[in-house]
């Protein structure tokens, strides 16, 4: 997405919409899109049954919410006309976002385009928050979030702010998404604290099949999340496309790996873990570096991530789904190594890494990384106050304990039917089902 | 000795377990049974249809003790699956006519004594 500069450049000259880029962009937007569902079912297979459908309504509820602020506000102010630090209020309720050329795309498809970013990232800080908090805060936090983390965060690094100027690459959002949800999670989990039942009995994945399909749907998803924020259908989308397809395979394999060496075994829910965190990883790099170099980078963000997750769970810190240990921290070890590997051979619009001799941008990495982390940590926490001064964050531990599907959303993901009376309005509860509704009664 | 049987709640049931190895009652059987205590009926709407959950999701603990163990069991039921709402399960305590333990095939108080002695 940095390409986009060089994108405005061009538009002086040739003010015009690309087909060619407008259709790979159309197809990339759905398959971004789609990686929300597939988050919720990612993180729905690792929380109990009876908080199945929240766990996977704070995901598919945020295509709902997230994307209506984006349009009503967000937009205008990560990708606004603004200053270093927030774009403006000029493009507020879609003003200006027309069928005119942004870059080579229809302003229109650039804009929902980055919106389906901004939904995800929310989605993903909801893994630390799931089987405790209550529907209604978190609706109010990931409005307040996006307004005042994401948007912000986007315009530093994409929307001509000031990590953007100093040259920070962050081809699709190691930064901007990974590192930023990454930390808020952390940092909601501490405000939040632990789950009732959390180091005093065994908490399982109910369903490691709906992780390894989120997993694999992830993956798909992400070809539209990093293929697509060359913005164009070229050879950098073709780049970015081939490092998203090697990198999590690198992962996938160290993850197994560190698996059989640790406890003999190669785990189903390691390994949907190592696609994400090598999808993660491979994100700020996508469009900058070589595909062996992501096979690299691929490799090694296994390792700080995994052995993240395996400390995290013997501390008192419940990130519940382990948002940090994930996007946290694979997306700092991505953003770090696209210091480390990048090459301007490879992305003239982007630069050399330390290998290539410029250990400068190492250190501009650093700073990128630093301050998205110091300030989503701020932002976060002060949201999160302030919210609960007006309400109580948290399920009481009785409701907690009967379950979230029930108690915030009065379903279950696996009801049974049994022992159910139907209410019928108006006439009350009656003891047998309505005529209307038996199979006798449709057939007559 | 006696049969105790227990009914309830599901999220109390490792509470329960946990009072249960405190007072070193070892030996039960656990089955997930629908049952109604009197409780508000839960609601629950898919689309339109409202349904009242009459059969609520308990669970029914099953455990055969020696005499001396009876007091001990109830009371450690009692104080770890109250939550003081309506619905929070029953107590029976019956008597038991014969024991065998399958393995050795010893009779009645020996058969309900653990087979290996705790170490706490």
């Amino acid at each position: 997405m940095l390409r986009l500069s060089s994108l405005f450049a061009l538009q002086d000259a040739a003010p015009a919409v690309v087909p060619a880029d407008t259709a790979w962009m159309l197809v990339a937007t759905a398959l971004v899109l789609l990686m929300t569902p597939a988050l919720a079912f990612f993180y729905g297979g690792l929380v109990r049954s009876k908080n199945l459908l929240n766990t996977m309504m704070m995901s598919f509820v945020a295509l709902g919410i997230v994307g209506v602020v984006w349009a009503l506000l967000a937009y205008s102010l990560a990708f606004g006309e603004g200053n270093a630090w927030i774009g403006g209020t000029a493009n507020a309720l879609l003003n200006g976002v027309g069928l005119e050329a942004k870059g080579t795309l229809p302003h229109v498809l650039f804009m929902a385009y980055q919106g389906t970013f901004a939904i995800i990232t929310a989605a993903l800080i909801s893994g630390a928050l799931v089987e405790r908090m209550r529907f209604g805060p978190y609706l109010a936090f990931i409005v307040c979030w996006t307004l005042l983390v994401y948007a912000p965060v986007a315009h530093w690094v994409w929307g001509g702010g000031w990590l953007m100027s100093r040259g920070v690459l962050d081809f699709a959002g190691g930064t901007v998404v990974h590192i930023n949800a990454g930390v808020s999670a952390l940092v909601a989990a501490v405000v939040l604290g632990q789950r009732k039942d959390y180091s005093r009995q065994a908490i399982l994945p109910h369903n490691v099949p709906f992780t390894l399909l989120g997993a694999g749907l992830l993956w798909f998803g992400w070809f539209g999340f990093n293929g697509g924020s060359a913005l164009a259908a070229n050879e950098l989308a073709a780049l970015a496309f081939t490092n998203t397809f090697f990198a999590p395979m690198a992962t996938l394999v160290v993850w197994v790996l560190l698996d059989y060496l640790r406890t003999g075994r190669a785990t189903a829910v390691g390994g949907a873990t190592g696609i994400v965190v090598g999808l993660v990883a491979i994100t700020p790099a996508a469009g900058f570096v070589r595909p062996l170099s992501a096979l690299v980078i691929g490799a090694i963000a296994a390792l700080p991530s995994y052995f993240a997750i395996v400390l995290r769970s013997r501390t008192r810190l419940d990130d519940s789904l382990d948002v940090f240990a994930g996007h946290g921290v694979g997306g700092l070890t991505g953003a770090l190594l696209t210091g480390v590997f990048a090459e301007k051979a490879w992305n003239a619009a982007g630069n050399d890494g330390l290998l290539a001799g410029n250990a400068a941008q190492l250190g501009l990495q650093a700073l990128g990384a630093a301050s998205a982390i110091l300030y989503a940590a701020l932002m976060t926490y002060a949201i999160l106050k302030l919210l609960s001064a007006v309400t109580a964050l948290r399920a009481a531990p009785r409701t907690e304990g009967v379950g979230m599907d029930v108690s915030q959303h009065g379903e279950e993901a696996y009801a049974s039917g049994e022992g159910s009376i139907l209410v019928i309005p108006d006439s009350g509860p009656a003891g047998a089902p309505a005529p209307a509704l038996t199979p006798q009664a449709a057939a007559r | 000795m006696k049969l105790i049987v227990a009914i309830i709640r599901p999220d109390r049931l490792n509470e329960v377990l946990e009072a249960l190895y405190r007072a070193e009652v070892r030996g039960l059987t656990v089955t997930r049974v629908l049952g109604h205590g009197g409780e508000t009926d839960r609601v629950e709407t898919y689309r339109g249809t409202t349904v009242k959950m009459e059969l609520q999701e308990k669970v029914r603990l099953e455990i055969g003790v020696s005499e001396p163990f009876v007091g001990v069991t109830v009371s450690a039921l009692l104080a770890s699956a109250r939550t003081g709402e309506v619905g929070d399960g029953k107590v029976f305590v019956l008597d038991v006519e014969q024991v065998h333990r399958i393995r050795t095939g010893e009779r009645d108080e020996s058969a309900v004594t653990p087979a290996i002695p705790s170490r706490i």
